[in-house]
């Protein structure tokens, strides 16, 4: 009876809609359990967390006062401790182990600490413990002891953190004034006094004779330069002086002063003092700041914006060479093209393209459009500047077009795709009406297929938004030096460098030599490029759906 | 009812108009074909074909299923072109001048022989574009000129009064019976000199059958009309003459009234009697 039961069970079907749905709902688990913990650790680490001030009494040694926040709680075995001489109670099999970060790089040789539990005292969370974040070597925890001026104290006491407040203000203007002047100023007057030097060498490569009057041009518009140069100059000397006035004296845990010139801090907070609205403002502004801020200290610190910036440009650069290329391509293959075995084997080695590893094309990338392409242009165009190379060498245009490469086939098979699911009848009414087959193709038929077209650009960005290996080769850095846009003639600059997220999280990762900080940026930097690759992806999808409202009824 | 109706206006047309007997002599000949042979590969799909097609009449085409008759529609203005393995020989004229000749522009044979398919194909654009299509193809893009022609052309398609409001509305909104009086409206709109049928009515309800057929007797006074039908009360109705087709061969081919009443062909009366099909 229950055999029978059991027989018609399967037979009706619900074993496999119940391992359908199983199936699903594993990768829903998976991809939102991967969301969650990256988002989870990623924007964790931008909270205010309190800060403890806690004694730490190691057999044999001083007391010590230990100031940190607390990042991570293990339990370690017994015998594990015993090695390094805790006891631990009989019968208790296991304690805490917690790791501090206590900032103070420069002073304590290292800001990430792991203490045994049952050293530790009682922790205290005092209001008056000062969290600073500087320019350099980190953050810094400690006590506010004094805020001077040219090494005259100002303010002491409780009044010295507003005071600090107020003149932190005026420092971090000061130095959003001085950046301006040294990217954007300083860097057109090298810029232009570049263009001298490349002039003036193809001046001599075209056989002018020296002394003659094109010479003495450049001599002229080079003394201007060096005119407005010393003229900057000066004003970044008075800058300076101005930015090194105000220094503050603070208190270590282990009861040492230490003075510190405001140059050097970024910004400073009492996370223990802090409301809980306090703290999400400060939590917004920092993670604003990470989202739009340059990257300090071999990227651990900072923010990412140029590798945002670097991601986004180079697939919309991306983008824009492979949409036409793989509709131009599909349109002959699907439309033109005599249907026979050479188009079959096209196809065959398009589809099979998909499956390069990537590697391989930025292998391709770098030994063809760099070296070989990149080489002649500069042969041809950019001779002046020899031999420092300007296109023959890693950069953002190699890097989308190889990436335009690695991702074509996907546009050939989905518009391929969409041009055969146009119906005849609407090619023959349009053929009908007196319209050549081209004329029909441009006006009708790849309209129709345009959704279909979007299709592959939206798989093709998500692919080319994730890729990091190929880019190592031609043309992502670890730090650039500039963004790609900027206010100096043509504005894009094609040749340039870039900074991308997903080789910054490698590089963040992996080659970083503080690895306790690096990791919380690992998480948020992997977050970021997942919401940018989400937001690339809607992006699309978006004006697919607009494309594809207007289709809706002709494709029953 | 409806058919009714038609049917006794068809007669009213009639006896008001050209009077009942109907004779190819008496009339301008539009369309020749001489000795057509047709082949799919190595399959010939049309034999032989001789016939003439005159100028403002309805010609119908009847027969089978496979007999040929869209085939021989399609040939008029060379929409068998697109399918590769199609060879024909004979000759084939419009208005005197071969249509398969070297010299021939397939476009501009297609401009002046329109063609309206089985099932309404209006393009996913809106009504106003589909009309404009064949107008903006040859470089009109005034927009005095096309609001014209697109009103002129919805009117003689007789859906001016339906669609007024909403011309650029998608046209994929619309009933089949509107969408494929549509595809007509865009077919007159570049003033073609024959207008080619291929079963217009067949996806049609019998309501909207009634409005395609009423529009063709409204047409045939300025274009040449040729229209497949698989319905024979249908050819009967709306044509002036009737070919009727077996296996690629044209059987019988003359006045609409005489072939219906007293045809002179065995195959041709077992046809319309109903005995094969």
């Amino acid at each position: 009876m229950s055999d029978k039961s059991f027989s018609s069970w399967v037979k009706s079907g619900a074993p496999w809609v119940w391992l359908n749905a199983g199936a699903v709902s594993i990768s829903l688990v998976m991809v939102v359990g991967l969301l969650l913990l990256i988002a989870v650790r990623g924007l964790s680490h931008f909270w205010p967390a309190d800060v403890m001030e806690v004694s730490y009494t190691e057999p044999g040694k001083q007391v010590e006062i230990i100031i940190g926040e607390q990042i991570d709680v293990e339990e370690v075995p017994a015998a594990r401790l015993k090695r390094v001489g805790v006891d631990l109670p009989e019968g208790q099999e296991s304690a805490e182990r917690v790791l501090l970060k206590v900032g103070n790089r420069d002073y304590f040789g290292m800001d990430f600490r792991w203490f045994n539990a049952p050293w530790m005292g009682e922790a205290s969370y005092p209001e008056d413990i000062i969290s600073i974040e500087r320019r350099e070597w980190g953050r810094f925890y400690g006590r506010l002891v004094s805020v001077k001026q040219q090494g005259e104290v100002v303010a002491t006491g409780s009044g010295a953190y507003d005071e600090l407040q107020h003149r932190l203000t005026r420092s971090n203007n000061l130095i959003a004034e001085i950046k301006q002047l040294e990217y954007k100023e300083i860097g057109k007057i090298n810029h232009g006094i570049e263009e001298i030097r490349l002039d003036r060498r193809q001046l001599e490569l075209n056989d002018v004779v020296a002394g003659s009057i094109q010479y003495v041009e450049l001599a002229e518009s080079e003394k201007q330069f060096d005119a407005a140069y010393k003229k900057l100059q000066d004003q970044l000397a008075d800058l300076y002086s101005a930015l090194n006035r105000d220094q503050l004296v603070v208190k270590m845990s282990d009861g040492r002063d230490v003075e510190i010139p405001l140059a050097k801090i970024v910004l400073t907070h009492r996370p223990n003092a802090m409301g809980i609205v306090e703290k999400i403002a400060f939590y917004g502004h920092a993670v604003w700041e990470f989202v739009s801020g340059d990257p300090r200290e071999a990227n651990t610190e900072g923010g990412v914006f140029p590798a945002i910036f670097g991601t986004v440009m180079m697939v919309m650069i991306m983008a824009v060479l492979v949409t036409p290329f793989g509709v131009v391509a599909a349109v002959y293959l699907k439309e033109y093209a005599t249907q026979g075995p050479i188009i079959r084997l096209i196809r065959i080695a398009v589809n099979n393209l998909a499956g390069v590893p990537s590697i391989v094309y930025g292998v391709f990338g770098l030994g063809f459009f760099v070296y070989f392409l990149g080489g002649n242009i500069d042969d041809l165009f950019f001779q002046a500047s020899l031999p420092s190379p300007t296109f023959g060498t890693p950069g953002l245009m190699w890097a989308s077009i190889t990436l335009a490469i690695l991702t074509v086939p996907v546009v050939i098979v989905a518009t391929e795709e969409g041009l055969s699911r146009i119906p005849r009848a609407i090619r023959e009414g349009s053929l009908a009406l007196g319209a050549t087959k081209a004329e029909t193709l441009w006006r009708t038929v790849l309209p129709m297929a345009a959704p279909a077209m979007m299709t592959g650009l939206i798989l093709a960005v998500a692919r080319a938004a994730g890729e990091v290996a190929p880019l190592m080769m031609v043309g992502v850095v670890k730090l650039a030096p500039a963004l790609a846009v900027d206010n100096i003639a043509p504005y894009l600059h094609l040749d340039r460098q870039f900074m991308h997220l997903g080789f910054h999280i490698y590089d963040v990762g992996f080659q970083s030599p503080n690895v306790e900080a690096a990791r919380p940026l690992v998480y948020a930097t992997a977050l970021l490029l997942v919401m940018i690759i989400i937001v690339l992806n809607l992006a699309a999808i978006g004006i697919r759906n607009r494309l594809r409202e207007n289709f809706k009824a002709s494709e029953s | 009812m409806a058919e009714q109706q038609s049917v006794a206006r068809a007669i009213d047309i009639e006896s008001m108009g050209r009077g009942n007997k109907l004779n190819m002599e008496n009339e301008d000949i539009c369309l020749q074909v001489k000795d057509f042979n047709l082949f799919y590969g190595e399959k010939q799909a049309l034999h032989n074909i001789d016939m003439s097609i005159a100028k403002n009449r309805v010609t119908a085409f009847i027969g089978p299923s496979g007999c040929g008759k869209s085939t021989l529609l399609r040939c008029f203005n060379r929409m068998n072109d697109l399918i590769d393995s199609v060879n024909i020989n004979g000759e084939m004229l419009l208005d005197g001048n071969n249509l398969n000749g070297p010299s021939v522009n397939v476009a501009d044979l297609r401009r002046q022989v329109g063609m309206v398919f089985q099932k309404p194909n209006p393009f996913p654009k809106s009504i106003y574009e589909n009309v404009a299509y064949g107008l903006r193809l040859q470089g009109v893009n005034d927009r005095a000129t096309l609001d014209n022609v697109v009103e002129k052309s919805l009117k003689g398609a007789a859906l001016w009064d339906e669609v007024k409001d909403r011309l650029h509305e998608s046209a994929m909104g619309m009933s089949g019976g509107q969408q494929q009086r549509l595809v007509i409206a865009r077919a007159i709109a570049i003033e073609p000199e024959v207008l080619l049928l291929d079963e217009p009515a067949s996806a049609l309800d019998p309501l909207s059958t009634l409005k395609i057929e009423e529009l063709i007797y409204e047409l045939k006074d300025k274009y040449t009309i040729v229209i497949v039908t698989h319905n024979m009360q249908q050819a009967a109705r709306v044509s002036d003459y009737t070919a009727f087709m077996y296996m690629g061969e044209l059987i019988e081919f003359g006045a609409t009234d005489e072939l219906f009443t007293n045809p002179r062909k065995k195959q041709t009366e077992d046809y319309i009697t109903g005995r094969y099909g």
